[in-house]
């Protein structure tokens, strides 16, 4: 889960690094009564998950509670890269004299965690480590051993920190690093990190990124998510406890395993291309389970989805065999009707695997127009995508 | 002969008590695992009974190695209690724990892996998040179907526990010499690089399938790997390709981060060694059935 600045500032502060004093606002009252708390001048900054804001007009200056009022007036609901700004973070700001890079990070390649750290900050770092890789310094972290003072003073060191910020810079390469263990993080990343011009340290940009596997040690963290931005179908199917990911297409997706999922998805998108380029609706993986009630609650939500014309349901009966899912998607259909939602939209199933005869005698046995077999998984594809495009 | 499984493997089951590890555990000895006992502290002593074959538990995993030669572990437990078992298993010195566990944290990853190195890996881990080790006919470590295909000559290693099975069905007619679901995590004990040199150092392996998806860059290092180690054919087959960016898709290490980890990058570097990469499962599934026919 990636954070906004504002929830990284509050996260850095709960762990005793040094930020600037602010507050969110989701309106422009909210926005004078910070402006009138911290007084003098402020910067108002767009909440966004993209990169960019600035440019895009979403960063401003005001000097007292009317400027302020006016700057989040223009900020608030504006769209940035597609992003609507939904809240301003209000903070003091800071007389600026050098600007440096700081974060830490899962490095997947090296199964451990990095440390980058360059004294060019204020940029993007992939440019600066493209442009003058000399400049940055990235330094695997053992996970059992971490960051402690003597390993935070051989990365500032090898970054290159002038001598008079070095000992705050290391206070804060420990503490960040211990608010990244002890918050379940996989990304924490400054910059920039500041010195004013009366030589204090600042981390004046937040950007934190947490393991949501890690959520079962963080109830805190579930207060985190931002519920005006959640799809209101990956939410009802996040209830039901399902793996859904909302995408832009008609062809409504149901599969048994992420990869199998994955596959399915490539392999309606590339059959669209001869269906009038209909594409994929949803990623949704049951599981190995795909009892009736979970094909049930996967259907109700795939069918919910206006956009949706076909569905296709491809399963690899591995644990579960295919007559059991077979019965689950009959049961489904009816539990489905029994609740007042009957599908109206054509199914195509592609069984395979465990007992996947019995399955498809199940399904052709059903007599239910609606179902549609087709035993192969490119087969079914092609079906799909066909009956969506005749439906679009 | 296989990879890392073989018919003369000795298996334990941590987590053998709870529902998914006897659920499984019956499955494995169905599928002729020599299944010789499971651990837990709490039951130690007792024995559970599987379909007429008794299994004694043990206290911890340095015990029921001692008292039955086991040799593989698999670890079936919560994943609050994950980090703790790996760890306990690469303290008894383990050959291979396969860890099946879906939803750990990666910072406990992390940390027992970097364990592990710290110990000179002498525990191969495979997972978590993963399927398991199958070598058909032989042995079964983990939750993949026994009855899919039979003994063959083809390798297969793949991040996806479905796909893995998709694969082993389409190709059931020639059959696998072993078959490893390394699992979607971000952190992996076990790679694709591994896989890849272990199974051509396999004298009973003839050609490989290589699973793969979205994001890190394994793919694209194993495509390395092979220019430089590889002799064997391998097919390849990357699921993601309609994948929209910044969104995870089912397992935790499938996201594209920016422009990195994208399924058409993976196939480009796969293809530029010479790997020839399906666009669906059937057509990867069809190329190594060409392979294996003109052998």
């Amino acid at each position: 889960m990636d954070l906004y600045e504002y929830q990284g500032r509050d996260l850095f502060e709960r762990h005793g690094l040094p930020v600037l004093a602010g507050g969110v606002a989701t309106t422009p009252e909210e926005a004078r009564a910070i402006a009138e708390r911290l007084g003098g001048r402020v910067v108002v900054k767009a909440q966004v998950k993209v990169g960019g804001r600035g440019k895009a007009g979403g960063v401003k200056l005001a000097e007292g509670a009317e400027e302020t009022v006016a700057r989040a007036t223009d900020i608030l609901g504006m769209d940035i890269k597609g992003h609507t700004v939904h809240k301003v973070m209000i903070t003091v700001t800071a007389d600026v004299a050098e600007e440096y890079y700081f974060s830490y990070l899962l490095d997947r390649a090296n199964r451990t965690f990095l440390c980058i750290a360059s004294v060019a900050g204020g940029m993007d770092i992939e440019q600066v480590a493209a442009e003058t890789p000399e400049k940055v310094v990235k330094a695997p972290i053992d996970a059992n051993t971490g960051v402690d003072e003597a390993k935070a003073r051989e990365i500032v060191a090898a970054a290159g920190f002038p001598a008079e910020v070095a000992d705050q810079v290391v206070e804060v390469a420990v503490k960040l690093w211990q608010a990244f263990v002890a918050e379940d993080a996989t990304l924490v990343e400054v910059n920039p990190l500041a010195t004013t011009k009366d030589g204090k340290l600042l981390l004046l940009d937040a950007k934190v990124t947490l393991d949501e596997n890690a959520a079962f040690r963080h109830p805190d963290h579930e207060a985190l998510v931002d519920q005006a931005s959640v799809d209101p179908l990956e939410q009802a199917a996040k209830e039901k406890d399902l793996n859904y990911v909302k995408l832009d297409g008609e062809v409504g997706i149901i599969g048994n395993g992420a990869g199998l999922v994955m596959s399915t998805l490539d392999v309606v998108a590339y059959a669209g291309e001869r269906h009038g380029g209909v594409k994929p609706a949803n990623f949704l993986d049951i599981g190995g389970g795909a009892s009736a009630e979970v094909m049930a609650n996967g259907l109700e939500i795939v069918l919910s989805d206006p956009s949706v014309k076909s569905v296709f349901v491809n399963v690899f009966g591995g644990i579960t065999a295919c007559d059991a899912v077979a019965n689950g998607i009959v049961q489904a259909l009816a539990l489905l009707e029994q609740r007042g939602e009957k599908a109206t939209k054509p199914l195509v199933v592609r069984l395979d695997g465990n007992n996947a005869e019995a399955g498809r005698a199940i399904l052709d046995g059903a007599n239910n127009p609606l179902i549609q077999r087709v035993d192969t998984m490119d087969g079914a594809a092609e079906r799909a995508a066909e009956l969506a495009a005749a439906g679009v | 002969m296989a990879i890392w499984l073989t018919k003369d493997s000795k298996v334990i089951v941590q987590g053998m008590t709870g529902s998914e590890g006897s659920k499984h555990t019956r499955r494995m000895l169905a599928a002729g695992t020599n299944v010789v006992g499971g651990v837990n502290p709490r039951k130690a002593g007792t024995t559970v009974d599987f379909d007429g074959t008794e299994l004694p538990v043990f206290a911890s995993v340095a015990d029921a190695m001692k008292e039955t030669g086991a040799d593989v572990t698999v670890i079936f437990v919560p994943p609050q209690f994950t980090k703790a078992a790996v760890v306990e298993a690469i303290d008894a010195g383990i050959d291979l724990a396969v860890v099946i566990t879906e939803g750990v944290p990666v910072h406990d990853t992390a940390a027992f892996w970097a364990y592990n190195v710290a110990q000179g890996e002498r525990t191969r881990i495979i997972g978590p998040n993963c399927p398991g080790i199958a070598s058909p006919g032989a042995s079964n470590a983990g939750i993949i179907p026994a009855d899919i295909t039979g003994s063959g000559r083809i390798g297969l290693v793949s991040k996806s526990g479905t796909l893995t099975y998709q694969m082993m069905y389409e190709l059931r007619d020639i059959g696998f010499s072993t078959c490893v679901g390394i699992g979607g995590d971000p952190i992996i004990g076990t790679t694709h690089i591994d896989a890849l040199a272990a199974f051509e150092a396999d004298p009973e392996t003839d050609a490989i399938v290589m699973i793969g998806e979205i994001g890190g860059d394994a793919e694209e290092r194993a495509a390395e790997f092979i220019k430089a180690n590889v002799t064997k054919p391998v097919v390849g087959y990357i699921a993601g390709f309609t994948a929209p960016p910044g969104k995870t898709m089912g397992h935790a290490g499938a996201i594209i981060s920016g422009s990195a980890g994208t399924a058409d990058a993976k196939k480009a570097a796969l293809e530029a060694v010479g790997v020839k990469v399906g666009k669906t499962p059937t057509e990867t599934a069809k190329l190594m059935r060409e392979i294996m026919s003109n052998r």
